[in-house]
């Protein structure tokens, strides 16, 4: 089939137009998606002195990013665990009369170990491991 | 002498762009009088509240500077420093509260007098669209002073659009500006609520009221079927405009009380590092929402229970818009007609799990 003139040019105008809009569009979109800017690498922290930390209670820690509660228990066993509720993302808090870790923003209750055990949380708290070397206490990644 | 000024500058615009079809609509434009006429007025306070949101929004942005440093600490400024910021800023945000609760009963006003049927098909969904632009609105703003409940609501409700398969994630992250709530998402919001919406909104609104002036008021079944000589009317222009200025009155004298009497706390300043406070709680509007979802199970079936409330609510708010293109048999032996019936349901469910949430 004879390609015409009028068609050849239309067909010209019309890819052009499409490429148009998507040099247009493809820049603000892209624009529009957050660069991903680098993480440092975290893999341990150090949470103060051991003896200043009173038992039953708790506090929530800087991992690079990441907020993580470290815990004394009664007995004065040290916890670390994400302090990001698995359900929507609020920073939890621990509760030392019921001992318990609360989420306040769908009252999502987590034991000591991190294990979800009522509410609407879906998975556990991630653990960390917790180390005192000289009294300073050191949270670390597990695993 | 002031109308003499006033007649020539109309002859004046007159000659050259010739006002009849203005004129028209002044003069011919009327509104069914009947028991359900105070469903009316609903829009028209909305669209007031609305005004009084431009006003004082553009008055609060002299003021505000978005950023993690700065963002709470300008606000603070504005209503202990600037004068009368207190005021403009406490009003700001009393009208944006009873600007939902108004847009609200509109909506359901018009579903139970059946105003969106044909033709009025596409007011209704605009309608639609600028509640959901109007809640956006609510959802961006509250971020903006940067204080621990707006910190939390923010985390929560940008998590909540993260459950949604596929999209949810990389909507998340273009909404957050990052993977979590940082200054960046501020600055985003502040972007958000100050000059994307307002833009989109305005459209819809224009389009709204367009087509509510080209189609006139709607009116009820019971009104239409009465005999011509039985159907009372009130001219739009003066009657109907004066009685609508009377209760923007009376709502903006409310709107001082409530801005005066209950001012707006500004609360403790974000802080990405601290439990998320006792008792926090969203948005009334966004209550009901936020109690069904804190009310699912962790997993119903084999999917996590958020994703499921989420995709309900995602789910009936679509079938929601499209409620004009819904052909639901009339029952002619039912008192009640099935849809209406729904309708109440729904309002049944917001009211019950907005009172639940703030009782339990």
């Amino acid at each position: 089939m004879p390609l015409d003139r009028r068609k050849f040019l239309n067909l010209l105008l019309g890819f052009g137009g499409i490429g148009g809009i998507l040099a247009v569009f493809y820049p603000i979109i892209s624009f529009l998606i957050p660069p991903r800017s680098a993480e440092p690498v975290v893999n341990s922290v150090k949470a103060g002195l051991n003896a200043e930390f009173p038992a039953n209670s708790s506090k929530i820690i800087k991992f690079g990013r990441q907020p993580v509660i470290l815990i004394k228990t009664e007995d004065n066993q040290l916890k670390a665990l994400s302090a990001s509720c698995t359900h929507l993302d609020c920073i939890v808090q621990y509760r030392n009369d019921t001992k318990q870790i609360l989420c306040a923003c769908h009252n999502g209750i987590y034991d000591l170990s991190g294990r979800n055990i009522s509410g609407p949380p879906p998975r556990p708290l991630e653990e960390y491991q917790v180390k005192v070397i000289k009294d300073e206490i050191v949270i670390t990644k597990a695993g | 002498m002031i109308k003499n000024i006033g007649s020539k500058l109309i002859y004046w615009i007159d000659e050259r762009y010739d006002l009849t079809p203005v004129r028209n609509l002044l003069e011919h434009k009327k509104v069914p009088a009947h028991r359900h006429s105070v469903w009316y007025y609903m829009g028209g306070v909305t669209l007031f509240l609305f005004l009084v949101q431009l006003l004082t929004g553009i008055l609060l942005l002299l003021y505000y500077r978005p950023g993690e440093e700065s963002a709470y600490e300008s606000v603070r400024f504005i209503v202990t420093e600037v004068k009368f910021g207190w005021l403009i800023r406490n009003v700001h945000s009393w009208s944006a509260n009873l600007l939902v609760l108004f847009a609200f009963i509109h909506m359901f006003s018009v579903f139970f007098t059946k105003a969106y049927e044909k033709p009025r098909e596409l007011t209704w969904i605009t309608g639609f669209i600028i509640l959901i632009l109007t809640l956006a609105f609510g959802f961006s703003g509250y971020l903006l002073p940067w204080n621990e409940l707006a910190y939390f609501a923010t985390k929560v409700g940008t998590d909540i659009v993260g459950v949604v398969p596929i999209i949810g994630e990389p909507l998340k992250i273009f909404l957050r500006g990052g993977d979590e709530v940082t200054g960046a998402t501020l600055s985003r919001f502040f972007g958000i609520h100050v000059a994307i919406l307002p833009a989109i909104f305005s459209v819809l609104l224009g389009l709204h009221l367009l087509f509510i002036q080209r189609q006139g008021m709607h009116e009820p079944a019971h009104f239409k079927n009465l005999p011509e000589e039985k159907k009372k009317y009130i001219s739009f222009f003066p009657d109907f405009a004066l009685k609508d200025l009377l209760l923007w009155v009376v709502v903006f004298n409310i709107l001082i009380f409530l801005a005066l009497y209950f001012p707006w706390e500004l609360g403790n300043k974000a802080d990405a590092f601290a439990s998320a406070p006792e008792g926090i709680k969203p948005e009334w509007y966004f209550m009901f929402m936020f109690q069904s979802l804190k009310l699912l199970p962790a997993h119903i079936l084999f999917f996590e229970g958020e994703l499921l409330g989420v995709l309900f609510f995602g789910i009936a708010g679509f079938v929601w818009m499209l409620v004009p293109y819904m052909k639901v048999k009339h029952r002619t032996n039912w008192k009640i007609q099935p849809l209406t019936i729904i309708g109440i349901l729904i309002a049944a469910f917001i009211v019950i799990m907005t009172a639940i949430g703030y009782l339990l």
